[in-house]
């Protein structure tokens, strides 16, 4: 038999991060007391009518910009029927025949190379309620703080064929989605949600194998897991001469597996029409124009940016840009302190350790852009040790205090006092008669010791160069 | 007082020359529900508390001679338009004990004029049927002979205007309910242009052809209550941004010059011949006052009904599936939800509901789409077009409002398509999205009105009122005699 080829697409679901939920005025903000930011709108209440927020509508247009889509002149809602305790109205406010977003395409790199993903199309609907089960009190209680709050739908094409490409895509979508300020992207919080299809056939095979849909999946490490799982699942049933069931399948954490939620048969039939409730919308070329230009710089063009204006290594744009936040943080410290290879450095170093050590996060961070760079500049100007870069950084994170602060207390900065010096680097070389006289004989390498020593001592608050100066002066004598 | 002759200019007069406090009057018209609503049964929920209430603060108002249009003014309004506070039915079993937290906004704004509430009207289940005897708590009878049915959805409103029991009402018309009872109870009611009224608080049955409008004792009082309740609201995308200062500003301006279109299409085999007979008379009636009468065809019609019942049943079967016992109303058993959602349904809705909802579904679901639900959405365009053709020569269009007047009751019970065939003449003005106005033009030999009505262009209410008013000038109207 044939090599079995899986082939995947993906539907992803976004929150958009506008203030206000889709179509009534309550807060779309994560969390909240059960039913705390519900209304009569929201809460499906007879002769209720949901009214359209169009920040929503602007945020999936700048969505589908960045995923190179065309955008529908003539976009409309549908209502989507079905019954489930979450769903206040029992149905789901969504888009049919025509999604705000159509033929869009994102460039991902594998292992393999480049690889140009396929979307199918965007389009805007309202999210579900949230179902909280006490098994103690043997009930079902509906927390409808979710209802309404603006969702994204992007679907792909069938164009995946290993979990390696599925996760660069999503990890692609997150940094598109994040750049262009519409969704958060928190796949914890159910703020980005994915679910995979699946399906395996013989390599070049005419015909697509029958598809399992992959659900419940909250992480892009779950999703690879996931996917990992069901093609070892298919190929087994496959290659026993089992034949693969149309159905939806939840992924479980604990136990790495995939298991049945529902076949086919019991799939619904979700009567979709047009929402009578909801004028469609024309847009103008205007409207389209302005919220193009709206879109802030996306991270393809700030690598190109770094790259040109700043002269960096790809390498290093890619590391910088690969997380919003981090870039952000670094956009700001240089527009605080003109110099992006000084503050590059040291967020690639210092700073990015400290993140990859979990000792601190961008989302909880208090040091502000400005400090870091008022810091760098410090260094660059030999106004502190650049060797106190650690220390200091270390005493801003845990304390929340200004470089300046931390300076002036620890006595981290450099002394003009070159008595200070002298007096130091003197009480050296006396305590130190054997290395001193090495180094007049002509041994170089005792140079490096009394160096590291110094600097010890003066606890920064004198130069290296300072240092070396008055070091050559003295042992020379 | 003449109560069901008094109109609402005859009222502001009254309280604002002081000749009987608002509280009176509101106390006046309680004791008429008292003495006649046991035979009329139009009232659901009767608010005398709340009424009296809000007749006090309007005398406030009406002495610090501020009065506006409907200050004070006793008015009833139908139980599928929620009201803060009191309970909001919509004549279901469904609804029974559901109290909206919210007003709708035509409430909120006749209580910026400080109008008076007598109470909630029955009407038919979830405004489904042309008769009221759907409701599931008051069947209400025809004041003019009460064997007979009031007509319907709005029949507790119209009946209630008509036997005096409140000086106007708000009714809802989604293919005939405001005009149809208005015919059968003999006073006027308005369907304004889709858009003109906002739907918000209006419990949907076909969103994409209800509308809210008056039921009063002649057109101009029409007139003054959408004056009051018309206009754009941000709670509706659906509502229309259309300026209209008085919507009777063109009364007394006669019909001399006016283009009367009559269909021939309106007046076939399927409307009684008094009807017919009555309704053109009318039409001689607005020639000799200088009205100028056209044939006109709208060929579509024999169409209608199937449509607008395709259009307005899948509409409610959508609209209705949040009736599922979990937020409120009805809650029925079960030991899943499914089964506890199908258990509150069941007890919950009457068949009438019922048969719509299955109508619907089956109209939406997929295989089925294409062959009804947008073959009927490709009729609206075609009604539209030929009204507007229509409109091109003719300033309002006559026809009759029913094909019958008020019959027994019980007499359509077991033929639903017949009950849904009487529609005939009401439908389009709903799947067109335009005005209509239902006055009395005459009597059938046991006493029964005859109702006509005027179909507009879009947002011309203020023409409709003009023509309607032309004629009540002359016509002398025989009140019941409850």
């Amino acid at each position: 038999m044939a090599r079995l080829y899986p082939t995947i697409g993906l539907e992803i679901h976004a929150e958009l991060l506008t203030k206000s939920k889709v179509f009534c005025t309550c807060s779309a903000e994560f969390g909240g007391e059960p039913n705390s930011r519900c209304c009569p709108v929201c809460s499906g209440f007879p002769g209720t009518l949901p009214v359209l927020n169009h920040t929503a509508v602007e945020y999936i247009v700048k969505a589908g910009y960045t995923m190179n889509c065309e955008i529908s002149r003539f976009t409309k809602w549908d209502r989507k029927n079905y019954f489930y305790p979450d769903l206040p109205k029992a149905y789901q406010i969504s888009q049919m025949p025509r999604p705000v977003c159509l033929n869009g395409h994102v460039d991902i790199k594998t292992s393999a190379g480049d690889k140009r993903i396929r979307i199918n199309r965007i389009h805007l609907e309202e999210d579900a309620g949230k179902l909280v089960h006490d098994d103690y009190a043997k009930a079902s209680l509906a927390d409808y703080n979710r209802c309404g709050i603006p969702l994204i739908e992007i679907v792909t094409e069938p164009d995946f064929h290993s979990a390696e490409e599925v996760c660069a895509f999503i990890e692609k979508i997150r940094l598109l989605l994040k750049y262009a300020g519409v969704c958060d992207c928190k796949m914890e919080q159910g703020s980005l949600r994915c679910d995979v299809n699946i399906s395996l056939a013989e390599k070049d095979s005419a015909e697509l194998g029958t598809r399992a849909e992959i659900k419940n999946l909250n992480s892009v490490k779950a999703i690879g897991r996931a996917i990992e799982y069901e093609i070892y699942r298919q190929s087994e049933i496959i290659e026993s001469g089992g034949r693969v069931i149309q159905e939806t399948r939840r992924f479980s954490d604990t136990t790495g597996e995939t298991t049945a939620m529902r076949s086919k048969e019991d799939a619904h039939d979700y009567r979709y029409f047009p929402d009578p409730d909801i004028p469609p919308i024309i847009f103008t070329e205007e409207e389209l124009d302005a919220i193009k230009a709206s879109l802030p710089e996306m991270p393809e063009a700030r690598k190109e940016r770094y790259m040109s204006e700043y002269g960096m290594k790809e390498a290093d744009a890619d590391t910088i840009i690969n997380d919003k936040e981090i870039c952000d943080f670094f956009e700001s410290a240089v527009s605080a302190y003109n110099n992006p290879k000084s503050i590059l450095s040291f967020m690639l170093g210092e700073f990015m350790r400290r993140i990859n050590l979990g000792e601190m996060s961008m989302e909880t961070l208090k040091v502000k852009p400005e400090e870091v760079a008022r810091l760098i500049e410090y260094g660059d100007t030999d106004k502190i040790n650049k060797n106190n870069y650690k220390n200091i950084f270390k005493a801003m994170l845990e304390t929340g205090k200004t470089p300046e602060e931390i300076c002036d207390a620890e006595n981290y900065w450099v002394k003009e006092d070159s008595a200070l010096l002298e007096s130091v680097i003197d009480k050296l070389i006396a305590d130190n008669p054997k290395p001193a006289e090495q180094y007049r004989s002509g041994e170089q390498k005792v140079f490096g010791f009394f160096m590291g020593q110094a600097n010890k001592a003066l606890k920064g608050q004198a130069t290296p160069n300072a240092i070396r100066e008055m070091l050559e002066k003295k042992l020379k004598g | 007082m003449d109560f069901k002759n008094v109109t609402l200019s005859e009222l502001r007069s009254l309280l604002d020359e002081k000749k009987i406090g608002a509280e009176e009057l509101a106390k006046e018209f309680f004791g008429e529900i008292e003495a006649k609503d046991d035979k009329v049964l139009s009232y659901i929920t009767v608010t005398e508390e709340e009424a009296l209430a809000a007749a006090k603060t309007a005398q406030v108002r009406i002495d610090a001679g501020e009065a506006a249009a409907l200050t004070g003014i006793p008015l009833a309004v139908k139980d599928n338009i929620c009201t803060d506070g009191v309970r909001t039915t919509c004549a279901s079993r469904m609804l029974e004990d559901f109290v909206p937290p919210y007003d709708a906004t035509v409430i909120e704004k006749l209580k910026r004029d400080n109008f008076v509430m007598l109470g909630k009207t029955s009407m038919d289940e979830f405004a489904m049927g042309g008769s009221t005897q759907t409701s599931a708590f008051k069947k209400t009878k025809n004041p003019y002979n009460t064997d007979c049915v009031p007509g319907g959805s709005s029949g507790g409103s119209a009946a209630a205007v008509s036997a005096g029991l409140c000086a106007a009402a708000l009714g809802s018309d989604t293919g005939g309910s405001i005009r149809q009872p208005s015919s059968f109870c003999g006073v006027t009611g308005l369907k304004p242009t889709y858009g003109r009224v906002s739907r918000y608080g209006l419990v949907a049955f076909g969103s994409s052809l209800d509308q809210i409008g008056p039921i009063a004792r002649n057109a101009r009082d029409c007139g003054t209550i959408l004056n009051t309740i018309c206009g754009v609201d941000p709670h509706d995308a659906t509502s229309r941004n259309v300026p209209a200062d008085d919507f009777n500003a063109k009364i007394g301006a006669g019909v001399k010059g006016m283009k009367i279109a009559i269909p021939k299409e309106f007046f076939g085999d399927a409307v009684d011949e008094e009807v017919r007979n009555a309704v053109m008379n009318a039409a001689k009636e607005y020639e000799k006052m200088g009205a100028q009468l056209i044939d006109c065809s709208i060929s579509t019609l024999k169409y209608a009904v199937p449509a607008y019942y395709l259009i307005s049943s899948a509409e409610a079967a959508s609209n209705l599936s949040r009736y599922d016992g979990i937020k409120y109303g009805l809650r029925g058993e079960g030991r899943t939800f499914d089964e506890m959602i199908r258990d509150s349904r069941n007890r919950g809705f009457g068949d009438e509901v019922k048969r719509r909802i299955l109508l619907g579904n089956y109209a939406l679901s997929s295989g089925y789409y294409d062959a009804y639900y947008r073959k009927a959405l490709a009729l609206k365009q075609e009604v539209i077009k030929e009204y507007n053709e229509v409109f091109e020569k003719a300033d309002v269009i006559l026809t009759p409002t029913a094909p019958s007047v008020a019959y027994k009751i019980g007499a359509q019970d077991n033929d639903p398509v017949k009950m849904y065939t009487a529609d005939i003449c009401t439908v389009t003005v709903n799947i067109a999205g335009l005005p209509g106005i239902n006055t009395t033009c005459g009597y059938n030999a046991d006493g029964m009105p005859i109702g006509m009505s005027m179909i507009g262009k879009r947002f011309d209410e203020a023409t409709l009122i003009q023509a309607a008013d032309a004629f009540e000038q002359q016509f002398s109207p025989v009140r019941c005699t409850l």
